[in-house]
């Protein structure tokens, strides 16, 4: 049991919308630098930066970071291939970071995500902006800047497809089955 | 695989996602924090019964950046020097916890007896058993390879790589022709006979006795160091006819294609197997062999240790 919550179109209006979010928020795209948790992140980011270069005439810087390293599960598992990191060369100090991911759900990935920014350098902030609020958060994390608010069972899943990943555009939302995609 | 012994038990998608891992870990190297938490309350021991600097050094530095905790145990100042045996030492290196115990050991084989007689508990990693196998600078050489020769990704498929010199004392060699081969690379090992082992027409690789014939057809060229320290017999009759005959000099550079990298897995002889003149060039990658080192044993150390299960469900 699948149902198609936002389609191709919807997820192009919410990107549009963060992207006009994060500017308001932000009075501007200058100091800007959007980073996105592999995998489909990224291309997430790359699709905001690409709005906020429509509104503003200027492209926000745009990296991607894998947390993989930071995880607090990783002796739960067995050890993962690591994805690919990539900050541009004028690093994190001093920008504000909008960390960007498909799906929010116990909020752990973000925690991660911070510690790995903290690494890197001392952003004047740092934002997050999700396609996907599913709740059920086991740490005190919160988005600032949501495509879509969506109450969820633990049972259920939630998937963010991305044409450049998955070949469609799609948030589907399944009924039976594991712990969500986050 | 929970245990990285030889370079003959990698198969190629392993041994490709150990240098995958390998290139994102070495942007640590640029960063203000040159510091991961992953390993975070393990230790890892460095039990070294022969001298080393850079491996040893190598695997330190790759075990803290990882934020191990790292106890070096070279066996001069030891209990070894009392007559205790490995499996003491092993013993007393579990009861106080190592999670991994990498060793490096005069006699083949011993990294093998470490990890299956039962002793320990831990992942075991050779760092170089005798005349045996040395897996991590099989991968190191693998990596700096890919970087100048394939574009940093994929396979080594095609590859000509020539290694030259004392085959006969070399775990590097052996363990560089496992691996080479298994990731698709042509090799071929030039020596004199009498530094040849028996049965290396069984090994995946060609041999030859003259260097000038395979120059021209080597897109690397890696040295191995004349070991006179494991020399018993005279295997040949002079430095100076070796260095003639087998030394890489300015004049058998110039034979290499343009774009041939030289290696050398150190400590070099300069004027021996290699003129001091060749090991200064643009084309020698050392200097970068010891840098790829650190990252190489960084993605060896995550992947044995960073997770619950073995290296190669990862790999899945």
């Amino acid at each position: 049991m699948t149902n198609v919550i936002l389609d191709g179109s919807d997820m192009g209006r919410a990107i549009t919308r963060i992207a006009h979010e994060i500017v308001e928020r932000n009075k501007g795209a200058s100091h800007l630098l959007l980073l996105g948790i592999p995998t489909r992140g990224h291309p997430l980011a790359v699709r905001i930066a690409a709005a906020i270069e429509r509104i503003e005439g200027v492209a926000p810087q745009v990296g991607s970071l894998d947390i993989t390293l930071y995880r607090d599960d990783l002796r739960l598992r067995p050890a993962r291939a690591l994805e690919s990191t990539s900050i541009p060369a004028s690093g994190v100090d001093d920008q504000v970071v909008v960390l960007v991911d498909d799906v929010l759900f116990s909020g752990r990935s973000i925690r991660a995500a911070l510690d790995a920014i903290s690494d890197l350098g001392r952003p004047r902030a740092v934002q997050l902006a999700v396609m996907v609020d599913r709740g059920h958060r086991q740490l005190p994390i919160r988005p600032d800047f949501v495509g879509k608010n969506l109450p969820t069972s633990l049972e259920e899943q939630v998937r963010v497809a991305l044409v450049e990943t998955d070949g469609v555009d799609e948030v589907t939302l399944t009924g039976s089955g594991e712990d969500g995609a986050a | 695989m929970r245990h990285l012994l030889s370079a003959g038990d990698l198969d190629a998608a392993t041994a490709c996602l150990i240098l995958d891992t390998a290139a994102e870990l070495a942007t640590v190297t640029d960063r203000s924090v040159k510091k991961l938490p992953t390993l975070r309350g393990r230790t890892v021991v460095n039990l070294f019964y022969e001298d080393s600097t850079r491996t040893r050094i190598s695997f330190e530095m790759a075990a803290k950046r990882l934020s191990a905790d790292v106890i070096n145990f070279a066996a001069k100042g030891s209990s070894v020097s009392k007559g205790e045996s490995l499996k003491d030492t092993a013993l007393t290196l579990e009861a106080m916890g190592a999670d991994a115990v990498i060793i490096r050991h005069g006699s083949s084989g011993a990294p093998h007896r470490l990890a299956n007689a039962g002793w320990i508990g831990g992942t075991v990693i050779n760092a170089g058993d005798g005349t045996h196998e040395h897996p991590t600078q099989a991968l190191l050489d693998a990596y700096t390879l890919r970087r100048h020769l394939r574009g940093g990704r994929g396979d080594l498929d095609g590859l000509r790589v020539t290694i030259v010199g004392d085959v006969l004392h070399s775990r590097v060699a052996r363990s560089n022709v496992l691996l080479l081969s298994t990731l698709g690379a042509d090799v071929t090992l030039v020596a004199p006979p009498t530094l040849l082992p028996t049965g290396v027409g069984t090994w995946p690789c060609r041999v030859s006795y003259d260097i000038d014939e395979v120059l021209p057809h080597s897109d690397a060229i890696m040295m191995l160091r004349v070991q006179a320290e494991r020399m018993q017999a005279a295997f040949f009759p002079s430095a100076r006819e070796y260095s003639r005959a087998y030394g890489l000099d300015r004049a058998r550079m110039a034979a290499l294609p343009d774009d041939a990298i030289v290696l050398h897995p150190g400590p070099m002889n300069r004027g021996m197997e290699i003129s001091a003149e060749v090991a200064d060039s643009d084309r020698a990658v050392m200097v970068e062999q010891v840098a790829n080192g650190v990252s190489v044993r960084m993605a060896v150390l995550y992947l044995l240790l960073g997770g619950s299960g073995d290296l190669t469900d990862g790999a899945a």
